[in-house]
């Protein structure tokens, strides 16, 4: 059955980018291949993400989505055998040149992982720890971040007077809305979301989704998710991963109603994945 | 189904549940009687003025005071140099080393080290210590042998505490654009103290007990004096016990064991202590 897909391939779907050219674009990757250690991930990623909006990336499990997604703040260099070719420019710089620190591009590009993962202080703490690694001390102006954020995430109303408490005391819907709360105190332009809602119930899941709405019209945001109702409901654009390929990327309706390749639609009509 | 021999079964499960219950009555009763030995023949001798006095020609006047103020000013040593050292190669080693065969070799010999007899340190610190950087018989050898000699316990424990620190909670600080430096003082290092501490405080424990690494070094025998400083001549608890063990007079057993207890309630102070900061300040994750 893989094969027929294969056989059923079209080409890139560059008629499509032609249309992102009246949004600017907050990312550029050129010809995107990575490697961990011999097994490569990814295969010549070509993928412009316009500003202000919500790109969402959809795939099965193993497609490299995530993996996709932790190369755009370098997050992936975790993993010490990852090798890469090719170019992400941000901005106008290539940020997989030497010279491009790690640390500024984090700074600028907030993420929010798929387990909510609070560090084991106080609300306060946690929102705080982002301005305090870059050197802000004084408490007013702390104060006036972590509120801040908090209202950001949607989460200031509940957790107002419970600052001082552990977060890890929180449910797993509050605990990811001060991680998403905890990624904004650092102002970045963009946020990566990294199936943000999988471990969360619906109401929560509702909540963050909510949330990403009022949350595009300040950043930039990517999100993988596995649920590609998700995907429909909340993007912008949305682009299919298989077996580490980019297979197509679109407009999100268009890709929902009217998909270019086969396999796009194989997958999204559920006979695979 | 049909259950083929099931009294049988029944029956081996009991013998072998009371095989387990022998084993562990026969550990627990040498325990008992080694408890009961040491209390019974030393507690008549334990007493502030047995703690507070120095070695005598008497049994009855004899004390321990230069031994415990020796040991424990060994273990300040230990403490200083170990826990400095030992940290910092685990943080390298977790933290910034490269995964490579290089870093793994250093690992697995790391582990190897822990496992040398004590006496092998003992002739290290002789040649090193001793002779080579010319300190000598005195406290600061000893300290700087017993270092070594726990600190591949030190290492691996610290290890293992910082690698427990679960690699979500590095992701968040490194995702924020914090360096390296920044996320092990502010989040890895303050979770994984409580599993370091513990480790330390049990590495020292046994350090306290060692007796052989420190005849070498050249722990004396017997002195009527304090160490005041770091290049004194000094004695431990261990070795006091050992000179009073190898007297002929019965009294002087009665006196180490007095030692002993004293030695026991020490150790098990600070194995409490270990304990303690384990359930107070672990992170549950």
């Amino acid at each position: 059955m893989i094969e027929m897909q294969n056989k059923a391939q079209t080409p890139k779907n560059q008629s499509t980018e032609k249309k992102t050219e009246k949004v600017p674009n907050i990312y550029e990757v050129d010809d995107l291949n990575l490697w961990y250690g011999n097994d490569q991930a990814l295969y010549e990623i070509n993928m412009d993400i316009p500003q202000y909006q919500v790109t969402a990336i959809i795939g099965p499990s193993g497609c490299g989505k995530s993996t996709f997604l932790k190369t755009l703040n370098r997050m992936v260099e975790m993993v010490p055998i990852v090798k890469t070719t090719g170019a992400i420019r941000y901005g106008d710089q290539n940020i997989y040149e030497d010279k491009y620190r790690v640390e500024d591009l984090r700074t600028k590009v907030g993420m929010v992982f798929q387990k909510p993962n609070p560090f084991p202080k106080s609300v306060y703490d946690n929102v705080a720890y982002g301005p305090r690694i870059h050197g802000i001390k004084d408490k007013k102006t702390l104060d006036q971040i972590v509120e801040k954020s908090l209202k950001g995430a949607a989460i200031w109303d509940e957790l107002k007077d419970r600052l001082d408490e552990n977060a890890f005391g929180l449910s797993g819907g509050q605990q990811q809305r001060v991680c998403i709360a905890r990624a904004l105190a650092v102002e970045p332009d963009v946020i990566l979301m990294d199936e943000p809602t999988s471990a969360l119930d619906p109401i929560s899941t509702a909540k963050v989704e909510e949330l990403i709405q009022e949350l595009k019209k300040d950043y930039s945001i990517v999100i993988v998710t596995h649920n590609m109702q998700q995907a429909a409901r909340i993007s912008d654009r949305t682009a299919f991963f298989l077996n580490g390929e980019l297979v197509e990327y679109q407009e999100t309706d268009q890709l929902f109603q009217n998909p270019e390749d086969k396999r796009t639609e194989d997958y999204i009509t559920g006979r695979f994945g | 189904m049909e259950s083929k021999n099931l009294n049988g079964r029944v029956l081996k499960n009991r013998v072998m549940k009371t095989l387990f219950f022998s084993a562990t009555v026969i550990a627990l009763v040498f325990l008992v009687l080694l408890f009961y030995r040491v209390l019974s023949q030393g507690w008549g001798y334990l007493n502030w003025n047995y703690i507070t006095s120095f070695p005598a020609p008497y049994p009855e006047e004899a004390g321990i005071w230069p031994g415990m103020i020796g040991s424990l000013m060994l273990m300040g040593v230990v403490a200083v140099v170990a826990v400095t050292i030992g940290i910092s190669t685990a943080i390298y080693l977790e933290e910034y080393s490269p995964k490579n065969k290089l870093a793994d070799f250093i690992r697995v010999n790391i582990q190897n080290l822990a496992g040398v007899p004590s006496i092998v340190f003992g002739l290290l610190g002789l040649t090193f210590f001793v002779y080579l950087f010319g300190i000598g018989y005195r406290l600061l050898a000893g300290g700087l042998t017993m270092a070594l000699l726990i600190l591949p316990v030190v290492v691996v424990s610290s290890q293992e505490a910082l690698r427990s620190v679960p690699t979500e909670v590095k992701e968040a600080s490194y995702g924020m654009g914090a360096s390296k430096w920044q996320t092990i003082v502010r989040v890895i290092l303050p979770a994984a103290l409580p599993g370091i501490l513990t480790g330390i405080i049990l590495s020292l424990s046994r350090g306290i007990g060692e007796t052989a690494p420190l005849i070498i070094v050249g722990a004396a025998t017997a002195i009527y004096t304090l160490p005041d400083s770091l290049l004194s001549k000094y004695t431990v608890m261990p070795i006091q016990i050992y000179k009073w063990t190898a007297r002929p007079q019965e009294e002087w057993q009665f006196v180490a064991a007095a030692g002993i207890i004293v030695l026991l309630i020490i150790l098990l102070l600070m194995n409490a202590i270990a304990v303690w900061i384990r359930n107070k300040y672990q992170t549950r994750y």
